[in-house]
């Protein structure tokens, strides 16, 4: 408020202004869990508001529905003075709010550069290029990202992507800024940082109020006011300094933990750590250095860890840690320097040095669908420990870890301290002499957090074992004998907990953690600084750019972007239509499928589909050699269609090579053929045919049989017998006189393809968002539902039409199918088409909510529709029931009849106008329907 | 590397664990009971064999009583009741699509039959609907020949043929498409479920985090690769056995003249080549969704262009040699050979070689995958 870095007296700001957040008997559940029982809270205006409280209680539920991205189930949620329930008000504030999810970047597009981020939001608020660079300028310049402008989001530091998600955030100068865990998973010297920028900002827009939910109680005195969050209840709200005195407690952790209700704290006592009595040095590292190609992830780490003893790690994401412990478990052998166990070079081939040693990663890696005592089974056996024994070991470690209840159900449904408990368990299930642990305690509540320290301390103390353990935690760091800091690959110091503080002259653990982190990154605090990422240890010693001078930037505000957003803006539109080509165009795997997706399968079609047989093997079993028999089988060996092999000698022989699949046909002409024939005795030819394969048999058939009858007139007329028939069916194949498949078939397949393959892309294009989680931005932001669909529909409907044209040509040269008829016809029909195939793969992406679910289920709605019910096969003239139904009103039937018609048919738009109609239809329809089902809160 | 008792140990315990996995994923395992059950089935009485519910239009210019007597052996089910229409309707009902077929019954037909002067008539046929007009023309040649023989044998008697021409289809007397239909819907879901399920498999366990964990324990990613090969080879295998068995021998009726055995022990081989492309394809994808994408792109080719549906001998050189390097088509010939005509070992051995040949190069491409983006998996 007042000075950038001490808080606002707490006492002025909530008595003059309303509330700007005030909710009223607010309840929000999922499924059993109450994410909200009944809260009732009035938040003051203009300060900045702290939601504490342990993973899982509810705080990002609240911020979701203080930020309008979640729908109310009960209650009254009101910001910024109107009902967040009404779409009307959300619309009219949401210019007025930032929201900043839970998630390293969560709301970030990871493939977009950091400049095309900001970008992106600029525009979805309506602002001018002119406007929306200088405004990029100013914030990526005062975040220090300015360097990075290029960088893909992917590519940054959590420390940076938290940065960047504020500059995204704070792009449209909002008056309420919600930041969920914005911290978490980041430095503490970035961690500073962003709190140093944050207070900056304030500073220029006084007015402006920020919410924070944080897991961090140091963070966490620096607000002006609290909300104490447990399971979906407020414990107290107040100002740090209140809560303190409130409880008696002189850190915020401790008030915290006497404000929780007895029950939940079980036998919580306060954890003693008794002295170490080291042994002989059990883990020795000599100069590890590891590099990924260019990239020195790790290097010159130097270490000697004795036995019992619990030595922390710490260091930011990505700075080397966990690379480190990877090469201390053998699991990674190092490109330099050795590392030593017991003495012994640890080699990462060597499957025995595993044994001495237990690992338990960040994530719960564990199988979560089978039952934790499946999972403690399963480590024993790959640990070969003997039945009886693991038996034994198991029984004992469920009682030790406090299991034993748990013991039949499955990971997935237990909370995150238990699952920790079966990892540590996991881990130490076959007594190894060093333990692991990579941040082991990350997101646990601080009651859990203890309960896991105790047992951690417990094996180190009495069993003996050596301990690595990295934490983001100071006060758990604080526990360790000695610590290490990390910092870009590097040791920047080691030593006890109070020696590194006593060295650097500071007065907490995490005071020295930062003095030294600024001090390897050439950065200043306090004031102007701020402009370096640790993780970037190439980049930090750039100059940090100096803050944007503060003046001007009051009146901007408000002034531009503040008034109420348009019902329907272009720009909004083509904003997403711009962003969905750039990522298209740098994900390979969707963008082959979109570029060469159908030509792929056209091929495929084109040659397996087709039901031309040509080149039928075939042998001949003469028992009579004579003349007669020989003109007879020179018929057939003439024939385009037969492919003449070796004669056959007898029966088995014909058996045999049947069986084989040698021979698709096999004919046998009876002993005394010649003689017969000239008797008139009608002898009798036998054909075998080769009915494995119905289809070739039947067509094998009926090319026989008319070789057959044509010797025969041949024979007659020659005989001078006539042999007219009754009368003469003269059949025309119209549009494709020789019957070739490939003509029938080409047609047919484009607009099969065109339905397949659009719509599954367009569909995961929007569910890729549901899952990744930046459809955020579509709840909170201006853009309206009709404008996300459109924008993006359209890169889509471009790309259908390329693949459409790639087809065309694939058709007329490779498989020199003859277009007869209007190519604008075609062209004009392909685009209405186009069009309502994506519109239903953005139809099935309201359905589904996966990727993979939306890949079986475009897959499924479009393929068997098409194929079925839309005269590919059989016309739809000939089905029935809901068959025919699907059919008059499936897209493709009409594309089907404008692709046969123009290509085969010679015909225009006069004579297709019947197939345009309703393809006209289908577009606004599946459009309407799809922004009708689409959600623009979460549930 | 651990020792061979070790390994087989470790394999075994990790394919049980596979087993454990997949009985709590219950999506997956409708997939598997719907895929060889329903689908199967489906597959097997979807086509009818017969015509139905073709559309056709008759122009009658003759108006006699043979005219009238063709045009009423045209009748539902096989025709939908033919529509009268005048000679210069016929090219635009042919344009719009409305009939397959037009039937032009010239003047004076019936006399010139009598007469023996052989007059025609002309079958106007849309051959852009390739598969009913191939089955629907047979079927008015026969209809109208019958009716017109019927109708001049009441007035005189008609010559014989010299020569006979007697039709026997091996293996499968009545040529009944639903027989090849069963046997190729199981061929073709043992290749998209050998792929599918060691593939998502190795994915859902490198989205979980859980493939690292399983590599700070004394296991290899050998002993990984194939415990995932054969405890999947084992499903896959238990239900195409099932399906064969119950389904297609029992419920479908279907009489299956090979050997069960053989075929089982091919369907394992060829499980094991399938399993390794899926691994192989898992190594390259980076989560499920890319997975997915790049099975219908693999998927697709390999089911339709094995000769699993239409005979490989009509497609171009190129592809037939491309496809050849596939398991699938090799697989396909053994199983054709195995199922179909009753082949024994002495006739499929060279196939089966190939099948286990190249099974043995995706096993090997995979695992030097698996090895390489395990190494370079960071933090």
């Amino acid at each position: 408020m007042n000075s950038a870095t001490g808080p606002a007296a707490p006492s002025t700001a909530p008595v003059v202004r309303p509330p700007v957040v005030r909710l009223v008997d607010v309840e929000h559940r999922y499924g059993d869990t109450l994410a909200a029982d009944h809260v009732t809270l009035d938040i003051p205006a203009g300060c900045m508001v702290g939601f504490i409280g342990p993973d899982g209680v509810g705080k990002s539920t609240w911020l979701g529905l203080i930020a309008g991205a979640r729908q109310i189930q009960q209650g009254k949620v009101e910001v910024l003075g109107g009902d967040m329930a009404s779409a009307r008000h959300r619309r009219d504030v949401c210019p007025r709010i930032a929201y900043m999810p839970q998630g390293l970047g969560k709301n970030l597009y990871p493939t977009l550069s950091v400049f095309e981020n900001v970008d992106f939001f600029g525009r979805l608020f309506g602002q001018s290029r002119a406007e929306r660079e200088e405004r990029i300028a100013d914030l990526l310049a005062s975040t220090g990202l300015a360097e990075f402008a290029d960088r893909p989001a992917n590519k940054l530091s959590g420390g940076m992507k938290q940065k960047l998600g504020l500059c995204c955030a704070l792009i449209h100068d909002p008056d309420l800024l919600i930041l969920d865990e914005p911290t978490t998973g980041v430095d503490p010297l970035s961690r500073r940082q962003f709190w140093e920028l944050i207070d900056r900002i304030r500073e220029r827009r006084p007015g402006m109020s920020v919410l924070v939910a944080t897991a961090y109680m140091e963070e966490a005195e620096r607000y002006d006011w609290l909300v104490a969050v447990d399971a979906g209840r407020v414990l107290a709200t107040g100002s740090p300094a209140e809560l303190r005195e409130r409880t008696g407690a002189d850190t915020l952790e401790d008030a915290f933990l006497a404000l929780l209700p007895p029950e939940r704290l079980g036998d919580h006592t306060p954890l003693t750590i008794p002295p170490l009595e080291a042994g002989e040095t059990v883990i020795e590292a000599r100069k590890l250095q590891m590099r990924f190609g260019d990239f020195v992830a790790v290097d010159d780490v130097n270490l000697q860890v004795r036995r019992g003893e619990i030595f922390g790690f710490l260091g930011s994401n990505g700075c080397g840690k966990s690379t480190t412990m990877k090469m201390l478990t053998g699991l990674l052998p190092p490109t330099r320097g050795e590392a030593l166990l017991l003495g012994e070079v640890l080699d990462a081939h060597n499957i025995d040095t595993r044994r001495r040693v237990g690992y338990m990663s960040q994530a719960f890696s564990l199988y979560a669908e089978l039952s934790v005592r499946r999972n403690l089974q399963l480590h024993a056996d790959l640990f070969h420990l003997p039945k009886a024994e693991g038996e034994a070991r198991i029984t004992e470690l469920a009682r030790r870890f406090d299991l034993e209840p748990v013991m039949d159900e499955v990971p997935e449904a237990l909370p995150l301290g238990i699952r920790q408990r079966l990892q540590l368990a996991v881990a130490v299930l076959h007594r190894p002499d060093v333990l692991i642990l990579d941040e082991p305690t990350s997101g646990v509540d601080p009651v859990a957090r203890d309960h896991f320290w105790e047992l951690i301390i417990d094996l180190s103390r009495k069993d003996g074992v050596t301990i690595f353990i990295t934490t983001h935690f100071m006060n758990e760091a604080q526990r360790c004998d000695r610590i290490s800091l990390m910092h870009a690959g590097r040791i920047l110091a080691s030593g006890a907990p109070d020696e590194l503080a006593a060295q650097r002259g500071a007065a907490s653990l995490e005071d020295a953690f930062v003095g030294y982190l600024a001090e390897a990154s050439g950065v200043k605090l306090g004031g102007s600084g701020g402009g370096a990422d640790t993780n970037a240890p190439a980049e930090t010693n750039a100059p940090s750019p100096q803050l944007a001078p503060a003046n001007g930037e009051g009146e901007r505000a408000g002034s531009t972007s503040h008034s109420r957003p348009p019902r329907f803006s272009l720009a909004r539109l083509l904003s997403f239509s711009t962003r969905e080509a750039t990522e298209l165009r740098r994900d390979p795997f969707r963008l082959t499928l979109a570029l060469l997706g159908t030509v792929i399968l056209m091929l495929v079609m084109g040659y397996g589909i087709t039901t031309d047989v040509e080149d039928l093997s075939y042998a001949v079993l003469d028992l009579d050699r004579s003349t007669a028999s020989e003109s007879y089988t020179l018929n057939i060996s003439g024939s385009r269609y037969f492919q003449e092999q070796p004669p056959l000698e007898s029966h088995a022989d014909i058996d045999r090579r049947m069986r084989a699949g040698e021979l698709a046909m096999a004919l046998e002409i009876p002993p005394n053929f010649g003689r017969d024939l000239a008797r008139g005795a009608r002898p009798e030819i036998s054909v075998w045919l080769d009915g494995a394969m119905p289809m070739r048999a039947e067509v094998a058939r009926g090319y026989v049989m008319g070789v057959h009858a044509q010797t025969l007139t041949e024979a007659m007329a020659s005989a001078g017998i006539s042999a007219a028939p009754l009368a003469d069916i003269a059949v025309r194949y119209r549009y494709n006189p020789d019957m070739r498949s490939l003509i029938a078939m080409v047609p047919a397949v484009i607009p099969m393809l065109l339905v397949f393959i659009p719509a599954m892309l367009t569909a995961l294009g929007v569910v890729r968002e549901k899952e990744l989680g930046s459809i955020l931005n579509v709840y909170t932001t201006p853009v309206t539902k009709l404008e996300f669909l459109l924008g993006k529909q359209l890169p889509y409907i471009a790309l259908s039409m390329f693949n459409c044209v790639l087809m065309f040509v694939l058709a007329i040269t490779l498989f020199d199918v003859p277009f007869k008829g209007s190519l604008t016809a075609f062209f004009t029909g392909a685009l209405l088409y186009v069009t309502a195939t994506t519109g239903l793969g953005l139809l099935m992406s309201t359905l589904t909510n996966s990727q993979i679910a939306a890949m079986a289920g475009t897959s499924i709605g479009t393929l068997l529709p098409a194929i079925q019910f839309s005269g590919m096969l059989d016309p739809v003239s000939s089905l029935e029931g809901g068959g025919a139904l699907i059919g008059e009103m499936y897209p493709t039937t009409h594309f089907l009849t404008i692709s046969r018609g123009t290509f085969s048919k010679a015909l225009d738009f006069g004579d297709l106008g019947g197939a345009f109609i309703p393809l006209l239809m289908a577009i606004p329809v599946l459009t309407l329907l799809s922004a009708l089902l689409l959600k623009k809160q979460a549930r | 590397m651990g020792t061979r008792n070790g390994t087989l140990h470790n394999t075994w315990h990790l394919g049980i664990k596979e087993f454990h996995s997949l009985l709590g994923d219950w999506p997956m395992l409708f997939m598997i009971v719907f895929m060889f059950t329903v689908s199967v089935y489906a597959d097997a009485t979807a086509k009818p064999e017969s015509l139905h519910r073709a559309s056709i239009a008759v122009v009658d210019e003759d108006q006699s009583q043979l005219s009238s007597r063709i045009i009423a052996a045209l009748h539902p089910p096989q025709f939908i009741d033919p529509e009268r229409i005048e000679l210069a309707e016929i090219d635009p009902t042919m344009d719009a699509g409305r009939h397959t077929f037009v039937l032009d019954i010239p003047p004076n037909f019936q006399r010139d039959v009598l007469a023996g002067r052989s007059p025609a008539l002309q079958l106007n046929v849309d051959a852009t609907r390739q598969s009913q007009a191939q089955t629907g023309t047979g079927y008015i040649q026969n209809i109208v020949n019958d009716e017109i023989r019927s109708f001049v044998q009441r007035y005189r008697s008609t010559a014989a043929q010299p020569v006979q021409l007697v039709e026997r289809a091996m293996f499968n007397p009545n040529l009944s498409g639903g027989w090849f239909a069963a046997v190729t819907a199981i061929i073709n879901n043992i290749t998209m479920l050998g792929i599918l399920l060691t593939g998502a498999a190795l994915i859902r366990e490198r989205e979980h985090g859980t493939i690292e964990h399983l590599l700070v324990m004394p296991v290899t990613p050998f002993e990984i690769m194939l415990s995932k090969v054969w405890s999947m080879g084992v499903v896959v295998l238990l239900a195409s056995s099932f399906s064969l068995q119950v389904m297609v021998k029992g419920v479908l009726g279907v009489v299956v003249p090979g050997s069960a055995l053989l075929f089982g022990a091919a369907s394992l081989l060829y499980l094991f080549a399938a399993a390794s492309i899926g691994i192989f394809m898992g190594t390259l994808a980076r989560n499920m969704p890319q997975f997915g994408l790049m099975t219908i792109l693999v998927l697709l080719p390999l089911q339709i262009l094995s000769g699993a549906l239409t005979p490989r001998e009509s497609m171009p050189e190129l592809v037939q040699w491309l496809m050849s390097l596939t398991p699938t088509t090799h697989f396909v010939s053994l199983a054709q050979g195995i199922l179909f005509r009753g082949a024994g070992l002495d006739v499929v051995w060279p196939a089966f070689a190939m099948v286990a040949l190249i099974g043995g190069v995706f096993f090997a491409l995979a695992l030097h995958r698996l090895r390489s983006t395990i190494g370079k998996m960071q933090s």
